[in-house]
Formats: C-alpha cells, structure tokens, sequence
C-alpha cells in the first residue's frame, strides 16, 4: 500500500505504540488482570453460594448490575450514533476520533450483557433463552436487538480497519510474525484497487446508516424492561427516548474522556487538536439541555400528579435523607455543569471539558442506579419487613468488585486495541487527503 | 421428622373433612392402593373411616391407611402447563373474619415445605388512609387472569394455566427475577440460597403443581395447590384459618367453600360487595375481597399477641397512627 505523505506522517507517530508493549503497558495490564481475578472470585461466590452475597434481595431484585448493564449499553453509543452520524453527514474533523468511538462501542457492547448476566440466578440455564423463546417478553426483545448491535458495530469497526490492516502488513512494522501474519489475514487481501475501495466505501456506508437505527433500537427496548411494568417511575411513556438520549449523552462524555487520555499520552495535540473538544462539546452541550429537558418532564409530571404511588419514589429522590444528594447531584454534574462549562468560552477548554465530561458520565451512572433501586423499594402494598436488608438495598462487595471488574476489562480490552490497531486511522486520510489534511490543519489554526 | 408427623395429620383430618364435604371417593381409593404398596408398615389408629370403593360399595377403613398422599398428584409437565379442563379457580377472601392468627402462613410454609421467612401468603395491616381503620389482609398470589409476571418471562417458565392458575415451573426459570419486578403485588420470592429441606422432599420428582423441591436461583410463589385440588382437597390456607376467611372454588361451578360452608360464589360476592384488589391496575386479579365491615374481631386481637418480631411489622400502623 502506498502511503501519501500525510498518512506517513500520522502512521510514523503512532508505529511505536503498536510496535511495543512497554512496561507502563504491561503494569497496567497486570493491574486491571488483578482486579478482573478479584471479580472472578466474587463471581465464583455468586455462583456457589447463590444471589445471598449480593444485596439484592424479593423487594430490590436488581441493583448496581443492571444499571451497570444500561450504563455500558448507553456509553456504547458513542460509536454508533456519534461516529455513525458524523460519517452519514460527512463531518471531516471526524476522522481522528471515530476508531476511538467504535472502539468504545464495541467493547462497551461485550461488556454491558456480561452485567445483566450476572443478575440470572440460573446462569446454567442459560440455551433456555434460545430453546423456549418467547416473543413477547422484553428480555427477548433486548437478547435479539443486542445481539444484532454487537454484530453491526463489530462489522462496522472491521470495514474501517481493513485498509489499515493492509496498511501494516505492508509497512514492514518491527513486531512478532504472529502479529504480522494476523494483520495479512485480517486484510483479506486488500490492495487498494479501485473496485475494492468502493466495495468498502458502500458497505460502510450502509453501517453507518443502519448503526444509527439499531442503537436506537438497543436502548428503546432496555428501557423497556422498566417501562413494560406497572411500576411508579419506570411505567412512563418518555422511557425510550430518555435512554437514547442519556445513552448518546454519556457517550459523548466518555469519547471526550478517552480523546484526553490518549492524546495526553501518545502526545497526538496535532490530529486530536483542541478544536475536537470544542465541537464534542457543542455536541455534548446540546444533548446535555435536551438531558435535562427530558428530565424536568419527567419528575415534574410525576410530582404534579402526585399519584399515591407515584409519590412514593418521588419523595425518596426528592428527600435528603434517602437519595435526595444524589438525585441533586445528578442535575448538577449531570446537566448543568457540562451545559455551563461549554456554553462559557472561558471554560470551552479541553482540560475543563474533560472534567466536565468525568462528572457528567459519573451523573449518569448514578442517575440509572437512581432509576432502579428507589423505584423497588416502593411497594405497592406496604413492605411490613423487619429484615432491613429486605427494605433498603446496599450493594454487598461482591457487586462492587464486579463492577469494578467490568470497568477493568474495558480499559483492558481497550489498551489491548490500541496495542493492535492504530488509535487515529491512516487509511482514512487517503483518499482526500488534500481535503482532510486542510481541514485538520485548519481546524488546527482555529 | 415432627413436621412430617404434623403435616400428615393435618391432612388426615383434611382429606377426611373434604370427603365429606365433596363425597369424593375415587380419590380416596387412589390412596388406599397407595397404602398398600407403601413400603413402611401403617399402624391403624383405631379410627374408622367410610368410603365408596370403586365398585360403588361403602368400604369401612382405619383412616391411617388413608394418608400417604403428600404431594402425589404428579401429573405430566404438559398437563401441568395445560391446567385442568371446566375448571376456573377462584378465591374469596372475607377481610371481616381475619384477626391475623397466621394459622394459614404457617399451614402454607408447611405443606410446601418452606422456610419461616418465606411467605408466599403473608398478612398485611392495611391503613387506606389516616382517618381509616386499620384491618388484616391476608394476601398471597392474585393468579391474575392478565398477569404482567406472564407477560414479561423470557422462556415460558411461568404460565398462565387454562383453570386459571399462574404457576412457575422451576426447572425451566432461570431466575432473571424479570416477573418479580413486573408483579405489582410483590407476590413472588426468589432462592437467594440453597433452600433447606428434609431429603426425602429434595429428593422428589419435581411438579410445577407441587413447587416442590424448591430450587435456588428460581422464583416461587403461591400456587393455589392445584395437586390438592387434583384430590379434591381445599388448599392448606384455607382449611388451616380457624375463622373461616379463605374461601375457594371453581367459578364455572359456582361454589366456594371455606372448609364450614360451601357457598355460591356469584352470590357470595354480590351480598358482601367484594372487590379486586387495586381493580385500576387491569391485571384482573381471581381473589376477590370482601370489605372489613362487620368486623368478628376488633383488629388490635390480631396484634397483641404476636412475638415481638412480628409486632415490629405492624408497630408503625398500630401504634403510630398515621402514616
Ligand atoms: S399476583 Fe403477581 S405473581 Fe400473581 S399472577 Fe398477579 S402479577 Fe403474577
Ligand atoms: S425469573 Fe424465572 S419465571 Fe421469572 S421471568 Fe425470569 S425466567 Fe421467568
């Protein structure tokens, strides 16, 4: 593959990051390898000794997994509609970031269904899912639409790392034959001829079209496991398109996060240049107040109507002494401060933004927990318990290290990526590379 | 050992009672041949029972020989999912007789072999309002006929029966808890742990008529005994109630009976006003309520008595006035 002098530029500063696997790489590796062998023991505890070692108990059947579960599914989003869009409309100051997104989506998307898992007491019996099916059940419903995600998102990554692939196996990379030899295979042949680039341009084109409608899909059906039932707080005709836009919300959040990070650390301030931050924040800026908008509605209806057992969740959000610092907490990290810190240009800068982003995806995470837990310990009928652990749900350490655990396989999985592919495309330069090169450098100038 | 003795001489005293009332004789010599091929020995207690044999002769029988019944009615997986053909079970609830004596919890968590924490029916004090008086409410699975639990289960594994039972098959459940969350009643228990039970029950081929042996990681819940009704026997709640509050029967029939009386079940609930709990939630529940007026025992009768574990449930209505 020949490459233009641009995309040599670009593939010269990132050869020794997928050339190498240092010792800060490998201390990270064993560190987040340490904390996923803590989670296989509390797994190990879940399974042996039952759900018990959890702090879910009849009221509270679910808790931190499955707002872990929507969390991954919601950050998700930041490949499939954030890079999935911007290529629909043919955004140029995409190019640097979208393998980031995609790569995010793709991990996020293995992870989250791991954490629903964890909240079958039967994981034995799991083929029943495929033996008996049925078709009117919302988990089947999830089962289908994540399954077909998984598989779009992944094709979508791939389309986009073909050429690259080619790309390393051509450039002669200093690494191990086993590596060469997977980068050859994983090009299946590809050699830049005309009728191969526009093979590739269309299927891409038709991901990224489909993408956007299958992640909808996605993060509708989750919230409709909540919104199906008849429960205060969860029974709410607004559930899907508040998911979707939460989904896309964190997302943005932890694209601008991981954009920081990576750009801190291989030193990219040219490709992943402030004017990056800037734009993501617009985005995360607008879907921060439809966030709220959409969050104002919601509580406020419910408040005004004030239904018996509507008001029994709002109250626990809305008092102090339950969750009401947290419900407060979610409005302020999770709305106003990203709106404020992007909407004032003194703050519009990366660093801020990325601070910004770190307290608004923790909002978020909170918020789906608030979602869950306050909504099953409002029973219909009083709870008449004396069992306190049946009454207020508290996460045992078993779920924290699991928890814990997901988070760390995400920055695994994701270091492992960075090692395999590189984190800023070459091969998405080429063609216009005139076109990309001015815009970045412009954007650069900006 | 003691439990087992209890249980079967509790439902000694049932079967006898039920044949009585409903002059069910097949069942009867179901268990008598059942007897006899029981490999432990049966010493007659002296106590003589008359039955109508199969060839319509009344035989006179030592009612030992009678009960070697638990939970015999193992009908086929298919038959269980199906339910039993005409029949249409209901369940009336008279709110004005309970004085909370759990008689019914506790013969509930027997026969079905259930730990003291586990109430698949549990006694409630209900306070509608803060001038309202309080009153026990007796409370255990609605079978709804439009059960959200159905609705949302992934594999089928719990079903809507066409005697209109909601029953559970646990070896199918893979306990994602999705119906538990779904039941507004919060009807439904999980196994958070390995359930404890006497071997010889752990060890019985498994029906979702009987919920027996329970199993961890699934969910259980009332079943309303379909393999007693399949004997022709009430459920334990209803003969266990020393008041007489659980009414059960067959709503294509008609009756309903308590174990005392056997009633007309349209009648029943037109003189008392019956009502389905929380109607407006269109789950349709099949256990009707009749109000608490007239009540037989003022409600502080179902309080004072209690160990204070219980009390504790209730000290927040009883002593704390409004909510
Ligand atoms: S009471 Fe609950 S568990 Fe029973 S049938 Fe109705 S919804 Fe299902
Ligand atoms: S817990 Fe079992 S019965 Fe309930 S919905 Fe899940 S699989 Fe069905």
């Amino acid at each position: 593959m020949e490459l233009n002098q641009y995309q040599k530029d670009i593939f010269e500063k990132q050869k020794p990051v997928i050339e190498t696997y240092g010792k800060k790489t490998w201390g990270w590796t064993i560190f987040f390898l340490l904390w996923i062998l803590v989670g296989g023991y509390a797994l190990y505890l879940q399974v042996a000794d039952g759900h018990i070692v959890t702090g879910m108990r009849d009221n509270v059947v679910w808790g931190l997994y499955i707002a872990n579960f929507i969390f991954f599914i919601g950050i998700s989003y930041a490949g499939a509609v954030i890079s999935g869009l911007l290529h629909i409309l043919h955004v140029e100051w995409r190019k640097p970031i979208i393998r980031i997104a995609e790569i995010i989506t793709v991990i996020a998307t293995m992870i989250g269904p791991v954490f629903i898992l964890l909240c079958v007491g039967r994981l034995d019996r799991l083929h029943h899912l495929f033996l008996y099916p049925r078709l009117q059940s919302p988990i089947t419903w999830d089962v289908l639409a994540i399954t077909t995600y998984f598989t779009g998102s992944v094709i979508f990554l791939y389309l986009a790392l073909i050429k690259d692939f080619a790309i390393y196996r051509d450039a002669k990379l200093n690494i191990p034959k086993w590596k060469q030899k997977l980068y050859s295979i994983l090009a299946i042949g590809y050699r830049g001829t005309p009728s191969q680039k526009r093979h590739i341009k269309i299927s891409t084109d038709l991901m990224a079209i489909m993408i956007i409608p299958l992640a909808i899909i996605v993060h509708s059906v989750l919230s409709w496991i909540f919104g199906m039932t008849l429960r205060p707080g969860w029974h709410s005709s607004i559930f899907g398109p508040y998911f979707v836009l939460a989904a896309i919300y964190s997302g943005t959040g932890v694209l601008i996060m991981a954009m920081w990070v990576y750009r801190k650390m291989y030193k990219l301030n040219s490709l992943l240049t402030d004017q990056h931050f800037v734009y993501l924040g617009y985005i995360m800026m607008v879907l921060g107040a439809a966030y709220g908008y959409f969050t104002f509605s919601e509580y406020l209806t419910a408040w005004f109507g004030s239904a018996k057992w509507d008001n029994e969740v709002i109250e626990k959000l809305f008092t102090l002494e339950y969750y009401g610092g947290w419900f407060l907490f979610t409005n302020i990290a999770g709305i106003l401060l990203p709106i404020l810190v992007v909407a004032i240009p003194f703050t519009r800068k990366p660093g801020l933004i990325t601070i910004a982003s770190f307290f608004m995806v923790i909002a978020l995470w909170v918020k789906r927990y608030l979602i869950i837990v306050p909504t099953l310990e409002s029973t219909l009928l009083p709870m008449q318990d004396t069992r306190p652990e049946y009454i207020k749900y508290s996460a045992t350490w078993v779920e924290w290290a699991l928890t814990f655990a997901g988070i760390a396989t995400f920055f695994l999985l994701f270091t492992l990526l960075s090692k395999f592919v590189t984190i800023i495309p070459i091969s998405e330069f080429g063609d216009k590379e005139k076109t990309a090169a001015g815009t970045t450098a412009s954007v650069k100038e900006n | 050992m003691k439990q087992q003795e209890e249980i079967n001489d509790n439902s000694r005293r049932d079967f006898i009672k039920t044949a009585a009332i409903a002059g069910i004789a097949t069942a009867a010599c179901g268990s008598l041949a059942c007897s006899c091929s029981s490999k432990k020995p049966v010493q007659p207690v002296g106590e003589k029972v008359k039955l109508l044999s199969p060839e319509g002769e009344i035989v006179e029988i030592d009612s030992a020989y009678l009960n070697h019944q638990e939970h015999m009615a193992i009908v086929s997986k298919l038959e269980a999912r199906e339910g039993m053909a005409g029949k249409k079970f209901v369940m009336v609830v008279d709110l004005s007789r309970c004085k909370n004596a759990r008689k019914c919890v506790s013969a509930c968590q027997k026969w079905h072999y259930r730990p003291q924490e586990t109430e698949w029916l549990t006694v409630k004090l209900m306070k509608d309002s803060d001038k309202a008086a309080p009153y026990w409410f007796p409370k255990q699975c609605f079978h709804c006929d439009n059960p959200p639990c159905v609705k949302v289960c992934p594999v089928d594994a719990t079903f809507k029966r066409q005697d209109g039972l909601v029953l559970i098959d646990n070896e199918r459940c893979i306990g994602c808890k999705f119906c538990m969350a779904a039941c507004p009643y919060s009807t439904r228990v999980f196994n958070w742990t390995d359930p404890v039970m006497p071997e010889a029950i752990a060890n019985q081929q498994y029906s979702p008529e009987t919920g027996i042996p329970a199993r961890v990681g699934t969910v259980e819940k009332c079943d309303f005994c379909p393999d007693r009704s399949r004997e022709g026997l009430l459920p334990p709640c209803v003969e266990a109630c020393p008041n007489g509050v659980f009414y059960f029967g067959d709503e294509n029939e008609d009756t309903v009976s308590n174990g005392d009386e056997t009633v007309s079940f349209t009648q029943l609930i037109k003189d008392r006003a019956a009502y389905r709990f929380q109607e407006e939630l269109g789950t349709k529940p099949r256990v009707y309520y009749l109000p608490p007026k007239d009540r037989q025992f003022p409600v502080e009768r179902g309080y004072e008595n209690l160990p204070d574990q219980l009390k504790a449930r209730f000290r927040d209505v009883m002593e704390g006035g409004a909510e």
